[in-house]
């Protein structure tokens, strides 16, 4: 009954307001956009190009137009080749800023790493002075108050306040101690009162700080499974249009046409998705980062990814869609009692309750019959509650009161020779069929009546759910609670299903029944008991509070440590999978105009008849090819922040939100180039480059 | 006014076919259906089959491959030794090595390309044992591999895709011989000849005309050529000629036959998926690209023929008559050439190469779709499955899932195999056609100079490379450049397409089914019939827009202008 | 790869027997005894019925033109052992002057040309002609043969067969058997 201290009872915050770690930079931070103009140039290294097969063709093609260009140079040859060259450095610049993003936030966290001392003690009990960075695993330390703690490490001895804000960003103390689940420790933090005895257990530079660094570097950044199916995707339509174009240059000489090869190379370069090409990594980075921001660690972008896929949220209930603590509700008497006696009773078995639940039971006899604390006399003894005897309260003035379940507190009765009230189960059992929980209150052999605590659901909670359904995701509530209980909560809660009175077993099986039926399963989790589900589901979220098993065998770490931010990973997931998406789509629809500016121009001289195809009506064959790969490169410097932000989610149906991102990307795909070609050949005219 | 009847028969007939043929196939290949085991049984013994035992993706593709080889050199041998063979009333020589090549490719990969005039070049036994076999094996194994891939979408965590040989003998026992057949006593009875005893001399005596008539085993060919979606026919002047397609009704009955079976597929898939509703969603996407096609090209032939208006003779009242038979009129010949480019047949009731501009555009874009509206037997659906695979991964991904279709997920390997089939047929389009215009044996081709000689090269491999077989018929095909390009292009038209297909067949039958939810991307609906349309069409229309500018949007464009 | 040989061969002769020899046979011998005249050509007293002829002058109902080609390459109208359209392009300048040549020939004759009679057909064996283009020759066939033009223009329109059921293809007049009434016409 005792709620856990140190996680889950703090407000959760709204997603969108990053903090932590990611505080504090803005979309276009001014240092990181310098920054990555510099690394934009760097990374024209071919070998850095060659990855990214779609960028690595225009790079080609530019350096086929520049020999075109040093062969016969003209205006317009050396037009197109300081485009192409753009197209690419604005590919580069696009990653660099998604990168300078993550590497922002990697030196404040390397900041804090540096320089750590640690008190080391040996097998015989002496202590010497090491840098932290030599701490290996298995090495066991002292922290005192005001300590930094050196590395990862559990606690083996003692209890500590923890100030971990410098990871979490949050501000308020964590209490940690050993045993149990509240024993991780992280290197980083500081410790603020107390003593402990922490043993390391993080290998020398894998510790969670380093690897936190690593993460939000991108360092080790792998593409994950869809990147590699869409790379694929746009490898093939690259491959395609490779012999389309070249094929040109043979059917304009047999057209009795001489076609230009930096018109070809300008228009392959135009036909190739080079928009989503320049922009996918990006795109990776940044969901990532958008995790980060809302204090969420992903081990991998598999991860994130499978996020988007997850069709079954199991909720922890408690801290996730209740808030953490059953609020007394209402007083039932039982028959012949005064409700006011019991009221007061029950206050009288509470004041010495510190627990939430023993608060909330002393202020709600205040509220309904202003039933003041009153000043205990001297000889007033505290029960406090037992797991042997399931039951807590006073003994004053030779009266004993008693609050506690109905069994315990049945079986108190009796043995003094007192008689259970008829109607009291009838009362128990109407609480728990409607998922409150009874506490009976008794003085000495009497019975009195009933107190209903109640699970208060968190507000808009039930709005959440509605939101998850609609996308396709059904939620399932995990609960201790025996099945009357959880019932009446899912219901109100608006859950999908629930699991009660659950055991890490029943939870494992959920997870696997789940996952064979082909469905994603994401949970959340933070016990030691919990890490076999964690490695089992799909999505894993360990809470930073959570122990180090737990922190191991999940794929996700949040460092605020809310099982809320489930709902938002997925929406993350989901976001970067719609962005790739919606981007591919925007950029394939943008060839039509393309080809409608191109192919024209491209054989005007023979077949003049062409010129019915030119139907935005561009000044002449140059301005048309010319304008057609300015816009390509800027389109993909327009869209930056939107790869970076990712497209906008909205919880609807599948089918709604396809509509609308076809619409958007596709068909206004199809239009915008039409419109902007115009304007870029119009502003060319109008300067009079042409 | 007639027209519009002749539609409305067509869709009347077709929406049966759809029903009930389609659920005659669904059970051929579930197997469910054994009136015919006394044939099966001792074909079985005799290959060493067990028919119930299935093979995986590879045994099933190097089955087929091998298969196919061995039908390839069958072919060959024979029209090469035929001068030795019987029924062969007109003592015709053997056919030259590289014409075998071209033609034994051509109808073992369902193409029926034919660089040769079949009257003046085939004897009887060629035009029985060796090509109209080949129509119709090889329409049954474009059947088994879309039933092979079908399998993949239908079962869950399976190993084996089904037995290649038990799926080509169901075929060709069950569905393509008795409906050919009964097709083909409708054919004589029209007209059609049908005759082993060589060509009959005739003497007018009104003007003293005399004419030697090329005769045959024609209307039992021309069943199977158009149920197989071969189009291989008997003359040179194909279903134009009036010994195979005299009439009104057999012209009719020809459009049925060649899209009775891709449109009754699409049910059997629905039907072994599991939901129907999901191959209504794709005859749909077929029939919006069909009937789009068919009003364009119907209108385009009612126009009139541009070089004879430009002779100022005669007046047009009817449409395009250039190269069209007075019995059909250009209405009944555009859809008869819509239907046969629209699937993989290319047999033709008219002259494809005389067709207006835009006429010509249609039927040329037709093949270049690649065949899916609704595609050749077999080839037409899993061609369209290929499609919805990739539709399907872009839609997904814009509701933010990994995309699945049927309950498969649909991930590198499938995107993979899906968009190598996909892009291999424009590749070796564009490929071949700039290799031909290339090369001086190429040049030499066209009959027609300006951009339509440029249309006839670049029809001629879009033809080849999708197994259709329809053709602008001034390329004089018939060279060793030609013969072997061709015989190249088909190859590669057709495996390099099937492979990967049953790869495909194979990784999907190998993965589990997610269920459906409220977030899944909903295949059988209108959005995702829009959708796959949209992907068919950008595909095409990207890949091959510069070909076409260069030759009918030219030609279309030169107004008042003659080359 | 050796079992799949085995199997393919087989397979390849039985398909051969069943599609190759008993399919067409059977087919064969079917019609000879079902549909001997269709079976064996259509052909009646004067030629096929299916199959055009070339008939030249005024005093024959004239039929499309015919682009077939002879074993020599040359011009060859209505060679029925060498079926074949012109295949000549919307644009072809050589498609525009056979039409005027045709036009030309026929306005000589007294004709009016229709589409019909200056554009060769599909198979370049087209044994019919539109009514319009019967019609466009009735007065020429009449003055050649000093027949009454009405009775000429009857003759065509009883020739007229309308499309099969009343929806199927165009209605067309038959030439041979329209010239072969014309012959017998006092």
């Amino acid at each position: 009954m005792a709620p856990p201290t140190g996680r889950s009872d703090r407000p959760s915050r709204q997603p969108d307001q990053p903090h932590g770690v990611a505080q504090a930079r803005g979309l276009f931070d001014r240092e990181i956009l310098g920054q990555a103009a510099i690394a934009a140039v760097v990374k024209l290294d071919p070998r850095v190009q060659v990855r990214n097969p779609v960028m690595f063709v225009v790079l080609v093609g530019s350096v086929v137009t520049l020999a075109e260009t040093i062969a016969h140079p003209s205006t317009f040859t050396i037009s197109i080749t300081v485009w192409l060259v753009l197209t690419v450095l604005f590919a580069n610049f696009a990653e660099a800023v998604a990168e300078g993003r993550g590497k922002a936030q990697a030196d404040t966290l390397r900041r804090m790493r540096s320089e750590t001392e640690a008190r080391l003690v040996a097998a015989d009990g002496t202590e010497t002075r090491v840098a932290a960075s030599e701490l290996a695993r298995g090495d066991v330390v002292v922290c005192e108050a005001g300590d930094l703690i050196p590395s990862d490490g559990e606690i083996i001895e003692g209890i500590a306040s923890v100030d971990e804000s410098a990871i979490t960003g949050e501000s308020a103390p964590v209490i940690r101690e050993s045993g149990g689940d509240r024993s991780a420790v992280t290197g980083g933090t500081r410790v603020l009162s107390d003593r402990i005895v922490v043993r390391i257990t993080a290998e020398r530079g894998k510790t969670f700080l380093d690897r936190m660094i690593g993460l939000v570097e991108g360092a080790d950044r792998r593409k994950t499974p869809n990147e590699i199916a869409l790379t694929i995707l746009l490898a093939a339509l690259t491959l395609v249009f490779l012999p389309v174009v070249v094929a040109l240059e043979p059917f304009g000489r047999f057209s009795g046409a001489t076609v230009s090869v930096v018109v070809l190379v300008a228009l392959l370069v135009c036909l190739i998705p080079t928009t989503i090409g320049a922009l996918l990594s990006a795109i990776g980075i940044a969901g990532m980062d958008r995790l980060v921001q809302r204090n969420v660690l992903a081990l991998s972008g598999r991860a994130v990814e499978a996020a988007g896929d997850v069709q079954t949220l199991l909720l922890d209930k408690t801290g996730t869609i209740t808030l953490g603590n059953r609020m007394a509700a209402t007083f039932t008497p039982v028959a012949g009692v005064d409700e006011r006696r019991l009221a007061e009773a029950a206050q009288l078995a509470s004041l010495a309750d510190e627990t939430p639940e023993g608060r909330s039971i002393v202020v709600l006899a205040k509220e309904r019959f202003d039933v003041r604390e009153r000043d205990l006399g001297a000889d007033h003894v505290f029960v406090p509650f037992s797991a042997t005897t399931r039951m807590s309260g006073l003994d004053m003035d030779g009266v004993q009161v008693r609050k506690g379940a109905a069994e315990a507190i049945r079986r108190w009765v009796t043995d003094q020779g007192g008689t259970v009230p008829d109607d009291l189960d009838g009362i128990v059992e109407g609480y728990a069929r409607a998922g409150s929980t009874p506490l009976v209150v008794a003085e000495g052999p009497e019975v009195l009546g009933t107190i209903e605590l109640k699970d208060v659901v968190k507000e808009g909670i039930r709005e959440r759910f509605d939101q998850l359904r609609a996308v396709g995701i059904r939620t399932v509530m995990i609960t201790g609670d025996n099945p009357l209980t959880a019932a009446a909560i899912a219901q109100e809660a608006g859950v999908d299903d629930f699991l009660a009175e659950a055991t890490p077993e029943a939870k494992m099986e959920l997870i696997k029944a789940e996952q064979a039926g082909g469905k994603l399963v994401a949970m959340t989790g933070d016990g030691t008991n919990d890490a076999p589900a964690l490695a089992q589901a799909d999505v894993g979220v360990a809470m930073n509070s959570g122990t180090t098993a737990a922190k191991e065998a999940g794929n996700m770490v949040d460092l605020d440590s809310n099982p809320t931010k489930l709902i938002d990973i997925v929406e993350v997931g989901k976001q970067l999978l719609i962005t790739r998406g919606a981007l591919t789509t925007f950029s394939i629809a943008n060839d039509v105009a393309k080809y409608f500016a191109i192919i024209p121009a491209l054989f005007v001289s023979t077949y003049p008849q062409l010129h019915a195809l030119d139907i935005m009506r561009l000044h002449s064959a140059q301005s048309a090819v010319l304008s057609a790969v300015i816009f390509n490169a800027l389109v993909i410097v327009a869209l930056i922040p939107l790869a970076l932000r990712g497209v906008r989610f909205r919880p609807a149906g599948a089918s709604a939100i396809l509509r609308r991102n076809v619409l958007l990307y596709g068909v206004g795909g199809v239009i915008v180039p039409f419109v902007f070609i115009k304007l870029i050949d119009l502003f060319l005219t109008a300067t009079r480059w042409y | 006014m007639g027209f519009a009847w002749t539609l409305v028969a067509l869709a009347v007939v077709l929406a049966l076919a759809w029903r009930f043929l389609g659920s005659y196939l669904a059970a051929v290949y579930q197997g469910r259906l054994t009136f015919l085991g006394w044939v099966e049984r001792p074909v079985y013994r005799l290959l060493g089959v067990e028919p119930d035992a299935e093979q995986s993706w590879q045994r099933y593709a190097g089955a087929l491959i091998v298969f196919s080889g061995v039908a390839v050199l069958l072919t060959y041998l024979l029209i090469r030794v035929q001068g030795s063979l019987p029924l062969n009333p007109q003592h015709l020589g053997a056919v030259p090595p590289a014409l075998s090549w071209n033609t034994a490719v051509s109808f073992v990969t369902n193409t029926n390309w034919q660089n040769y005039a079949g009257e003046s070049t085939m004897s009887y036994l060629s035009q029985m044992a060796a090509l109209t076999v080949q129509q119709f094996v090889s329409a049954a194994v474009g059947i088994a591999v879309a039933v092979a891939l079908v399998r993949g979408f239908a079962r869950r965590g399976s190993p084996t895709i089904g037995n290649f040989w038990v799926d080509l003998v169901r075929g060709v026992l069950y569905v393509l011989v008795p409906i050919a057949f009964l097709a083909g006593i409708v054919f004589v009875g029209q007209g059609a000849v049908q005759t082993l005893a060589g060509p009959a001399v005739v003497h007018n005596h009104l003007t003293g005309f005399t004419q030697t008539i090329a005769r045959g085993p024609v209307g039992f060919m021309e069943a199977i050529k158009e149920l197989g979606t071969n189009g291989g026919g008997f003359f040179n002047a194909n279903g134009a000629h009036p010994f195979e397609n005299p009439t009104g009704v057999t012209n009719l009955l020809s459009v049925i036959l060649i899209l009775c079976i891709p449109v009754a597929l699409t049910y059997a898939f629905g039907k072994m998926v599991g939901s129907v509703r999901q191959g209504a969603a794709l005859l749909a996407a077929m029939g919006v690209i069909f009937c789009a096609w068919l009003a364009f090209t119907t209108v385009a032939e009612s126009q009139p023929n541009p070089a004879v208006t430009a002779s100022h003779a005669v007046a047009q009242h009817h449409g395009n008559m250039e190269g069209k038979e007075s019995r059909f009129g250009p209405q009944s010949s555009s859809l008869y050439n819509v239907a046969s480019t629209q699937t993989s047949t290319g047999s033709v009731d008219a002259s494809a190469d005389s067709f207006t501009p835009m006429g010509g555009f249609g039927m040329l874009t037709g093949m270049m779709l690649g065949e899916v509206s609704p595609g050749g037997v077999g080839s037409g659906l899993y061609t369209i499955l290929l499609f919805a695979i990739i539709t399907v991964f872009i839609g997904g991904l814009m509701i933010g899932r990994t995309p699945e279709y049927l309950g498969k997920k649909i991930q590198s390997r499938e995107v993979k195999l899906a968009a190598l089939a996909v892009l291999v047929m424009p590749i070796v389009v564009v490929a071949f056609t700039a290799v031909a215009v290339s090369v001086h044996a190429g040049r030499g081709g066209p009959l027609n100079s300006g951009p339509h000689g440029f249309t006839e090269i670049l029809y001629a491999f879009t033809s080849q490379a999708n197994n259709n077989g329809s053709a602008f018929a001034g390329l004089s095909g018939n060279s060793a450049f030609y013969n072997v390009a061709g015989g190249i292009a088909m190859l590669l038209g057709r495996f390099a397409i099937i492979v990967p297909t049953l790869a495909l067949a194979g990784a999907l039958a190998a993965k589990q089914v997610v269920p459906a939810g409220l977030g899944t991307f909903r295949t059988d609906k209108p959005l995702f019939v829009g959708l796959l349309i949209g992907v068919i069409l950008i595909v095409g229309g990207l890949t091959f827009f510069p070909a076409a500018a260069l030759g009918p949007l030219v030609e279309q464009f030169s107004h008042g202008r003659l080359f | 790869m050796l079992l799949h040989l085995r199997r393919s061969l087989v397979a390849a002769l039985f398909f051969l027997v069943l599609c190759g020899l008993a399919y067409p046979l059977a087919g064969t011998g079917l019609a000879q005894v079902a549909f001997h005249h269709q079976a064996n050509g259509s052909i009646g007293a004067n030629g096929s019925s299916l199959i055009g002829q070339q008939w030249t002058g005024p005093r024959w109902f004239q039929g499309r033109p015919s682009a077939t080609v002879g074993p020599t390459g040359s011009p060859s109208p209505y060679d029925a052992m060498a079926s074949g359209a012109s295949n000549l392009g919307p644009r072809s300048k050589v498609l525009a002057s056979h039409v005027a040549a045709r036009a030309a020939a026929l306005r000589k004759e007294g004709i009016t040309p229709t589409a019909g009679l200056v554009t060769s057909s599909g198979s370049g064996l087209d044994p019919d002609i539109s009514p319009a283009a019967a019609y466009a020759q009735v007065g020429a066939v009449a003055r050649a043969r000093h027949l009454p033009v009405a009775a000429v223009r009857r003759l065509v329109t009883s020739h007229i067969s309308p499309a099969q059921l009343g929806f199927l293809g165009e209605p067309v007049v038959n030439v041979l058997s329209l010239n072969e009434a014309l012959a017998s016409l006092r």
